[in-house]
């Protein structure tokens, strides 16, 4: 009985073995240990043996039944694991074809600038402040020490709006009551100055980015560009914390620690003394590139921005008494800093919308400048 | 201003090279644009004499020379100019050096077998001149082996920048006084001849104008001859950049350049009269020495006699009495004339000149004699004639100006220790006179000194900026002393930052567009508003300061369609200019999007390019409105986006009925067509200034919430709605039938067609409902069910069977 058995059992693993198929794997299970399978009703005997023979039977039958149940599971597995292989092999993608594009947005350089600025000044204690684009002649001219005939004036190239939008200043007001502001749009940020120091009063930091026009337009000059302002009034600020103030944020915005500048005096009627300042370049791969003393063979100095100790005059027609509060201002390009240190060479480009100039030299929403990563964004 | 270094050395006794000068000029605030150095680009040009010229005997037209260069040994050198004979001089080329006019090195070679050693040069080789007929003839005095940049005194030119404060440097000679006081050399100061006047000035001089005219000097020279000036001027002049043209014109300008005081000289033939300053009268005309005439005014001061008028004071002499070849009797007019009416005068007429550019910003009031006499020096000189005595009318302003000064000042103000007794000697080597007590008192012609600050400057610039050390500006400290930096930007500059870089994130690529529009386009936009337009606008394209930010976009966006892109989609954040109160500006904060061409190129998945359509304009406004930090849940979709707008595709998004918090949807064909654009192009504009801010303090915590333990439930409904009625409408009603029960609602199917009547449309719903801490009942569930399908039925919604 055993060896008939144990034939069974070979014949029954011979066929699991050429089955192909879950179905026919399924009837081999069911044969051997359905209900009414052969191994379930040798397994019924076992009621009927005496102790001694279950005690033999018992495990032996066991046994079997562990067999051909772990060969049906194997067998399943490994067919189960060829259908899925051969299902797999007609799934396949061309993976070379393009995904779905999702549109790259971009931040235009100017903003770019603009935030970075922010945050240098602003770890300097710096606010930001804003003022009206269109102007009267007062805030952009007179309070700055340009008269009327002020030959600086001229220089400005202004952009005017007619005599008849010129605002009169109304009778409640402190200032020239009945005179007449021609309207203008502003040449510089410098009006901010004035419009902060007549608000906010004194002590005072802060920085002013915005558009500024100038009817003048060629191949380095757009009628409407973009500057900053910075002015600190306090009570005892001087040319040294100009000077260390602009080293400062120019080390800090290029991330240079070889930015050099040479102050030259220079006139603006605003400022008194008035201050030039030059930054050493070098030439890299036929580039200007800022960095290292000008002086040095193969450098040179060139021209950055204009700056200087508040003209008391100007402190006065803010409001504030000069012999209190004195101060710096300076005033700087902000396109003219992005094509510095990003490497534009076109600043008609920056106003012009192509959609190719903005993806190339814009900057990725993500690249939000922060004074722990370095403002600058990486090319 | 243009000027010779050996013209400075005139007035300044130096050992400096041109570098520190150049370096010098700088450091006191006249900045160098350039430098030339004849010098060096002579450098390796001899003075030779050729010894003896023979033909080639290989060459028709040239010659083979011996010439002695003053090296002892004749140079055999070959020659192709007619001129080049046996004893004359000429300018020899070395090898090595490098011909000025076409960079070339010369070197030793072999012309047609002969031996060169060198070139003879011609004028226009050297750039001396045009003239290329033969080499350069010498005097027989010219030095043999002498170099020839030292023989031809060629010397360096500085070009710089003088500041419109300093009139008094449009001069070499205050040029080199500033250069003196900073250290360079000692000043020279010009040497004023004593003229004694031979008899009576012959013509009365009056000013009837003495605001605009204080003083008018003047004095006539008899008998000159109006030829060309000697050399040395000649050669002063054309080194600054002033062609010569007569004697009598060349020492005008040469005291011009050299004293930055502008004179003028009459031809004593042309007038008749007495000479008078006064204002002009309106309607008069003068044509003047640039042969245009000018129509003046009865602001501008002039000098005419009974005549005529000759002279648009301090700007411009007339055309008709100008020194010319035939002159031989000469009025000289050395005046003083208002700065601030010159500039007027000037820019009315639209006319500049030299002369302008120093009367504007001041002469020097006590120059006036002594230019006289340098003229007329200069003119005796140049052209003889007998001078008559000088005549004077008025006087020019001789107040000095006195400024109490600390020498304090210069540390608190210029950041730099200088000693009292050096701030002392700086002044003064600058002509102020410094009392004891430092009562400063100014030379008349500096008229940009106003106040302490102003001497400040004065000391720091000449003591050295560079000597200014810095000085760390000290960290902003709050009541608890150092800390980290405080936030300083306002809510607007962070809504601005946010959504830019949110836009961005969504694709959008920024743009940065001009202010100013052609004023057609600025109209199309301007709904009803008074727009700003410039006056004088650079071109007709940029006149009217923009009433939106949508047509600079689109115009970006036709112009990217014609460079052939296939899409737009750009967004900007800027100002629209409006009128505000008081006739001020008021300027509004908008952030502009325009989607123009495909939404999405051609692609393998669906074959088709996809256009934008008004709910990509929708989704923009929405996403960027909820950036902004808007109650999105709350806007309403309204119409009257304007009439930029296709009617039916556009929409207002507001928060009750009168804030619009911005604008979308398809833009109206004829504002396409305005802009030649192709296809559908969609639109938003956000007005920034309408999000109503946060109320409250700014506060970090957000509001309590946990998730809902229990699953939500889903119902679908289908009803039946009259084509009219918007789906937003719909889903407000449905939302609000239980606002404890129902969390959302959203269509997920629009149907018109089979099964659907006429005048129907099929919208289907999802509602989702959230149970609090217990499960919904059957029962419940089918009680909201009613709910909802009776707020429907208020809209004349009908449940589909």
């Amino acid at each position: 009985m055993t060896s008939d058995n144990e034939q069974k059992i070979a014949a029954t693993l011979e066929r699991l073995h050429g089955t192909q198929d879950l179905a026919g794997i399924e009837a081999i299970r069911v044969e051997a240990l359905g209900k009414q399978g052969w191994l379930n009703q040798l397994m019924k005997t076992l009621g009927k043996m005496s102790p001694e023979e279950r005690q033999v039977e018992g495990p032996r039958l066991q046994g079997m039944r562990t067999r051909i149940s772990e060969a049906l599971d194997e067998r399943k597995a490994t067919i189960e694991a060829a259908e899925l292989e051969r299902r797999l092999a007609t799934e396949v993608l061309d993976l070379t074809l393009p995904a779905p594009e999702a549109p790259a947005g971009s931040v235009h350089p100017v903003s770019q600038v603009m935030d970075e600025l922010a945050e240098i000044f602003a770890d300097l204690g710096f606010s930001v402040a804003t003022g009206p684009e269109i102007e009267d002649d007062w805030h952009n001219f007179t309070a700055l020490n340009m008269a009327e005939t002020h030959p600086a004036r001229a220089m400005h190239d202004t952009f005017y709006f007619p005599e008849s939008d010129a605002v009169t200043i109304p009778a409640s007001s402190s200032e020239a009551v009945g005179e007449k502001r021609r309207m203008l749009l502003r040449t510089h940020t410098s009006p901010v100055q004035i419009r902060a120091m007549v608000e906010q009063g004194a002590p005072i930091r802060l920085i002013a980015p915005g558009r500024v026009y100038r009817s003048d337009s060629d191949a380095t000059h757009t009628p409407m560009f973009h500057q900053i302002e910075g002015l600190v009034i306090d009570r005892d600020i001087h040319l040294g914390h100009l000077k260390w103030t602009l080293e400062t944020f120019l080390k800090a915005f290029f991330e240079r620690e070889d930015i050099v500048l040479r102050l030259r005096p220079s006139y603006f009627p605003f400022t008194e003394p008035s201050v030039e300042v030059d930054v050493g370049w070098r030439d890299v791969d036929g580039r200007r590139a800022l960095g290292g003393d000008g002086d040095a063979p193969g450098h040179g100095w060139m021209e950055l921005l204009g700056s200087g100790m508040v003209n008391a005059r100007v402190i006065e027609f803010a409001g504030l008494d000069p012999q209190e509060w004195q101060g710096f201002a300076f005033g700087v390009g902000v396109d003219r800093l992005a094509m510095l240190k990003y490497g534009m060479d076109d600043l008609r480009a920056f106003f012009d919308g192509d959609q190719r100039w903005l993806a190339h030299y814009g900057f990725s929403p993500f690249d939000q400048p922060t004074l722990s990563g370095g403002v600058g964004a990486r090319a | 201003m243009k000027f010779s270094l050996e013209w400075l050395s005139h007035f300044l006794e130096t050992e400096a090279s041109t570098a520190e000068i150049a370096a010098a000029l700088n450091a006191v605030g006249h900045e160098v644009e350039g430098i030339e150095d004849p010098a060096q680009r002579l450098a390796g040009f001899r003075v030779a004499e050729v010894l003896t010229a023979a033909p080639h005997p290989d060459a028709d037209k040239l010659q083979v020379l011996t010439v002695d260069s003053g090296d002892g040994q004749p140079l055999q050198v070959v020659c192709g100019a007619p001129n080049a004979r046996a004893g004359m001089k000429g300018v020899l080329g070395l090898p090595g050096a490098v011909v000025p006019s076409n960079g070339m090195e010369l070197r030793k070679s072999a012309i047609r077998g002969q031996e060169s050693n060198g070139m003879m040069c011609s004028v226009r080789e050297l750039e001396l001149g045009d003239a290329h007929e033969g080499i350069i003839e010498l005097p027989e005095d010219a030095p043999v082996g002498a170099s020839f940049a030292d023989y031809h005194a060629a010397s360096p030119v500085f070009d710089v920048a003088i500041t419109p404060n300093r009139p008094d440097c449009m001069g070499v000679m205050g040029i080199a006084r500033d250069l003196a006081a900073a250290g360079l050399g000692t000043f020279k100061p010009v040497e004023v001849p004593a003229i004694e006047g031979g008899y009576d000035c012959p013509i009365e001089i009056r000013t009837e104008d003495p605001e605009g005219c204080p003083a008018f000097y003047g004095r006539v020279i008899r008998g000159v001859a109006n030829g060309s000036s000697p050399d040395w001027m000649q050669r002063r002049l054309l080194a600054a950049g002033q062609r010569p043209i007569s004697a009598l014109v060349d020492c005008t300008n040469y005291l011009m350049l050299a004293c930055g005081r502008p004179a003028h000289v009459y031809d004593l033939a042309t007038l008749s009269g007495a000479m008078v300053a006064r204002r002009a009268r309106n309607g008069e005309q003068v044509e003047a020495l640039n042969e245009k005439t000018y129509m003046l005014g009865d602001t501008m001061t002039v000098i005419a006699d009974d005549s005529r008028v000759h002279d648009i004071a301090g700007i411009m002499g007339g055309a008709h009495s100008g020194a010319s070849e035939g002159t031989t009797d000469v009025l000289l007019e050395i005046a003083y004339f208002d700065p601030e009416r010159i500039g007027v005068t000037g820019r009315r007429l639209g006319l500049a000149s030299d002369a302008r550019t120093r009367f504007e910003r001041g002469v020097d009031p006590a120059f006036l004699d002594d230019g006289l006499a340098l003229l007329t020096d200069l003119i005796v000189t140049c052209c003889g004639g007998e001078p008559s005595n000088v005549v004077r009318a008025g006087a020019p302003p001789a107040k000095t100006k006195r400024v109490a000064f600390d020498p304090a000042l210069t540390a608190r103000l210029g950041g730099v220790e200088v000693a009292p007794d050096e701030q002392r000697r700086i002044l003064e080597a600058l002509d102020f006179a410094v009392a004891e007590d430092w009562q400063v008192t100014e030379p008349l012609r500096r008229h940009d000194i106003e106040g302490p600050a102003d001497l400040v400057e004065e000391v720091v610039r000449i003591h050295g900026l560079d000597k200014v050390a810095s000085v760390p500006l000290p960290r902003p400290a709050n009541e608890n002393g150092w800390g980290v930096a405080r936030p300083t930007a306002t809510p607007t500059q962070q809504l601005e930052r946010k959504l830019r870089r949110a836009a961005a994130a969504r694709g959008l690529n920024e743009a940065v567009t001009w202010s100013f529009l052609p004023t057609a386009q600025a109209e199309h936009f301007a709904d009803g508003e008074r727009l700003w337009v410039l006056d004088n606008p650079i071109s007709e394209d940029m006149k009217a300061m923009r009433p939106s930010l949508l047509p600079g976009l689109l115009a970006a966006a036709a112009r990217n369609a014609d460079r052939g892109l296939s899409g737009s989609r750009l967004f900007e954040i800027g100002r629209r200019y409006f009128r505000g109160k008081d006739g001020a500006s008021d300027e509004r904060a908008t952030l502009g999007v325009v989607l123009a061409g495909a939404k999405a190129p051609r692609g393998w998945s669906s074959g088709k390019a996809a256009p934008f359509d008004a709910y990509d304009a929708k989704a923009e406004a929405l996403a960027l409105l909820e950036a902004a930090g808007a109650p999105i849940a709350n806007l309403m979709v309204m119409g009257e986006a304007g009439d930029q707008f296709h009617p039916g595709q556009s929409a207002t998004l507001r928060l009750g009925p009168k804030n619009v918090l911005a604008r979308f949807g398809a833009l109206h064909p004829a504002t396409l067509k305005a802009f030649d654009l192709e296809g559908a192009v969609m639109a938003v504009e956000i007005f920034l200034d309408a999000i109503p801010a946060k109320k409250g303090k700014p506060a970090f915590a957000r509001r309590a919430y946990a998730p809902p333990a229990l699953q939500a439930v889903t119902r679908d409904f289908a009803f039946l709605v009259p084509t009219a009625l918007a789906a937003g409408d719909l889903l407000r009603a449905v939302g609000g039938a239980d606002k404890q029960a129902i969390v959302g609602a959203r269509v997920f199917d629009v149907f018109t067609g089979q099964g659907v009547p006429e005048g129907h449309k099929s919208l289907a719903l999802e509602v989702t409902l959230q149970p609090g801490d217990k499960s919904f009942t059957d029962e419940e569930i089918k009680a909201i069910c009613d709910k909802v399908i009776a707020a429907a039925a208020k809209l004349g919604a009908e449940l589909r069977a």
